[in-house]
């Protein structure tokens, strides 16, 4: 059953090793879990899974695994949960010293007993079993000063498949929206494969001279080394049908300008004509076909859009959505004219990729551009792709 | 054997204080993640306090190369000695200087070394410390001396996953990701930082404090170190409970950019128009 663990988690995709598997084993022979499925699932965690993003992956392996499992924390618990509602029970003078004689052995051996007959299940008063209000030797809130007391006092540890249950981590999963943060993480991708950084570098030529210059007492020069950084534009749609994405979109923007030194940005309406906004309101703009000529082709250029609209603001001749809107090309032109000139170029979408398939209009700008999901695991394949030019899809 | 049960002054759940007890017994290094603020540096403090242990930090910038948490050979000191004679150049030991992991490495009892915010370094570092790390000693080419650890330190480490780490170095090491804390633990925390909080204003504060946070749109979602000084700011100026359900005084303590504060405050009493959420749009 326990190797079943691994290769559970190895097909719910959770990057496991051996290496962190022998650890694992390694610490269970040292006890560290004590004995609790509980500490198990913390500690079986922390050991093979290191990103926070596979937690929820874990939880439903964890699940499958070791759901019917009865555990020590489990009975724990149902003792517990018929202990709840108690009264204080009153005692003369007399039970109580007489009640002083047991040993704590006996206590013990009795609730051993106690437990194997099951006599534990909601029993309330009485002298022998494990109950409420009692004065038998096990329980809690009751009277017997020689007697064993049971995590009285609610706790706030709650057993592991509980907690795998719960599955709290499902937000971390990567295949769900992204947050600022984790979008600088994605983005940080497209910075982190260039050599930046502002490392010192000695520059001889000038040090000779100074040195000479101070009479041979040596004279270090030192100077930055050159700041590499990529290049990135975002093109990105807005109004309409991308409404509701409009501050997803925001958050990439102000993610993406923070991470890259040279960035910039457009917007259009649906597909991309003649014109190209530079604000959100599409009040300024500049000539798409200029913009073609004039910047370099080594550009990173990002489309970010749901790529959802009618098939003919892609193919006709004034097939713009907005109606006082003339293009003299079709969108579908344009786009191939933006393949053509960047050779580095991706489309994200905010739309879940299994619909992709039942819009004519994806269907066709995925034959132009390859598209990517507006999702963490979408974000770091397609800057995959931008980098090296070939990821797990493309 | 060491058994880390925690400190007075650091308030930690179940959960990682068994991974800290894990990652002492296993003799891995421990990498803790989690939001900002949640008390990841705090944590190595706590640990050294709790064993009472010295604490060693290497704060990890970007310019931060591992081989400068070894040790450093002061070439221009022994050429500006050799030019002018003054101290005894053939002597190279005296030209090595050990850095911070050296120091660990050299003490002469078990110290806790906390490599602080190791995103924040190149993304070889963590790759140029593996074997450094696994095997707890390194050699010092100048000098032919090999530095071994005399008892391997408790080494934590902490990230705010600017960067992601390497796969190598993670298998070798013990992950914790420190969630938020729920209302009770922080009730908890809070109480260890001001013990004598009022407990209507606590809870209150509390209330709206998980209020704020439940807003997706927030580009920086308060954290723990900012509800503290926000508490702070309220006992000082004497706010009644009722204030606090009618408004938030001092809101600018608990949220850092101008955005975030008008979306508070242009939400009225619900989340309901600002939490719409957009992935959710499942048309087909």
């Amino acid at each position: 059953m326990f190797i079943d663990f691994f290769f559970r988690l190895k097909s719910y995709g959770v990057p496991v090793s051996m290496h962190e598997w022998i650890t694992l084993h390694r610490a269970l022979s040292l006890n560290l879990n004590d004995c609790s499925l509980t500490r198990f699932y913390h500690m079986a965690r922390s050991i093979l899974v290191k990103n926070e993003i596979f937690f929820d992956k874990y939880d439903l392996a964890f699940l499958d695994t070791f759901k019917e499992i009865e555990t020590t924390d489990e009975m724990l618990e149902e003792i517990l949960s018929g202990l709840k509602k108690v009264k204080e029970l009153l005692l003369t003078e007399e039970e109580k010293r007489e009640m002083e004689k047991l040993d704590l052995d006996e206590v013990l051996r009795n609730f051993e007993e106690q437990l194997k007959a099951g006599h534990y299940k909601g029993h309330v008063g009485g002298n022998k079993a494990i109950g409420t209000g009692g004065r038998s030797t096990q329980g809690a809130w009751g009277y017997n000063p020689a007697g064993v007391r049971i995590g009285q006092g609610t706790s706030r540890h709650r057993r592991a498949v509980q907690i795998a249950e719960k599955r709290s981590f499902r937000n971390y999963s990567s295949d769900i929206t992204l947050d600022t943060r984790q979008m600088k993480v994605a983005l940080s991708h497209l910075r982190s494969l260039l050599p930046i950084g502002l490392g010192e570098r000695l520059n001889l030529e000038e040090t000779v001279d100074a040195t000479c210059k101070n009479a041979g007492e040596i004279e270090l020069v030192w100077e930055n080394r050159e700041k590499k950084a990529s290049k990135v534009m975002l093109v990105m749609d807005v109004g309409g049908s991308m409404t509701p994405y409009a501050e997803l979109a925001g958050r990439l923007f102000s993610a993406a300008s923070s991470q890259i030194s040279k960035f910039k940005h457009f917007y259009f309406h649906n597909c991309v004509y003649q014109e190209l906004w530079t604000d959100i309101e599409r009040n300024k703009s500049v000539s798409t076909r200029e913009l073609l000529k004039s910047e370099d082709n080594d550009y990173k250029v990002i489309l970010v859009g749901d790529a959802e609209m009618a098939p003919s603001e892609l193919t006709w001749v004034n097939g713009a959505i907005d109606y006082w809107y003339r293009n003299d090309t079709p969108g579908i032109v344009w786009l191939e004219r933006f393949r053509d000139k960047f050779k580095n170029i991706i489309w994200l979408n905010p739309l879940p990729s299994r619909s992709w398939e039942y819009v004519q209009t994806v269907r066709m700008i995925r034959g132009i551009f390859p598209m990517f999901e507006l999702t963490l695991d979408g974000l770091d394949e397609g800057v995959k792709y931008l980098m090296s030019g070939r990821c797990a899809l493309y | 054997m060491n058994y880390f049960k925690g400190s007075e002054d650091y308030v930690l759940s179940p959960a990682l204080r068994d991974n800290v007890n894990v990652s002492i017994a296993l003799e891995r290094p421990l990498i803790v993640k989690g939001e900002p603020g949640t008390g990841k540096t705090l944590l190595a403090h706590s640990i050294a306090a709790g064993l009472r242990k010295r604490l060693i930090v290497w704060n990890i910038k970007s310019t931060t190369k591992a081989h400068d948490g070894l040790h450093l050979y002061d070439t221009v000191q022994r050429l500006n000695d050799a030019r002018f004679g003054d101290g005894d150049v053939s002597d190279i030991k005296r030209y090595i200087r050990l850095g911070t992991l050296g120091e660990a490495f050299k003490s002469e009892e078990q110290v806790v070394l906390l490599i602080d915010e190791i995103d924040k370094a190149e993304l070889e570092f963590p790759n140029d410390l593996l074997n450094e790390l696994d095997e707890m000693s390194f050699y010092i080419p100048e000098t032919g001396e090999t530095i071994k650890a005399k008892h391997r330190p408790i080494v934590i480490i902490t990230s705010n996953s600017e960067k992601e780490l390497p796969d190598p170095f993670l298998r070798r090491c013990i992950f914790h990701y420190i969630e938020f804390p729920d209302t009770e633990l922080m009730e908890e925390i809070v109480h260890v930082h001001h013990p004598k909080m009022e407990k209507g204003l606590l809870r209150e504060a509390l209330k709206r404090f998980y209020w704020i946070r439940e807003f997706d749109m927030l580009r920086k979602k308060p954290s723990t170190s900012e509800l503290i000084d926000w508490l702070q700011a309220l006992v000082v100026g004497g706010i009644p409970v009722k204030a606090i359900e009618k408004e938030i005084p001092f809101i600018g303590v608990l949220l850092k950019k101008k955005e975030d504060i008008d979306c508070v405050e242009k939400s009225g009493k619900s989340h309901y128009a600002f939490n719409t959420s957009m992935r959710t749009r499942d048309v087909y």
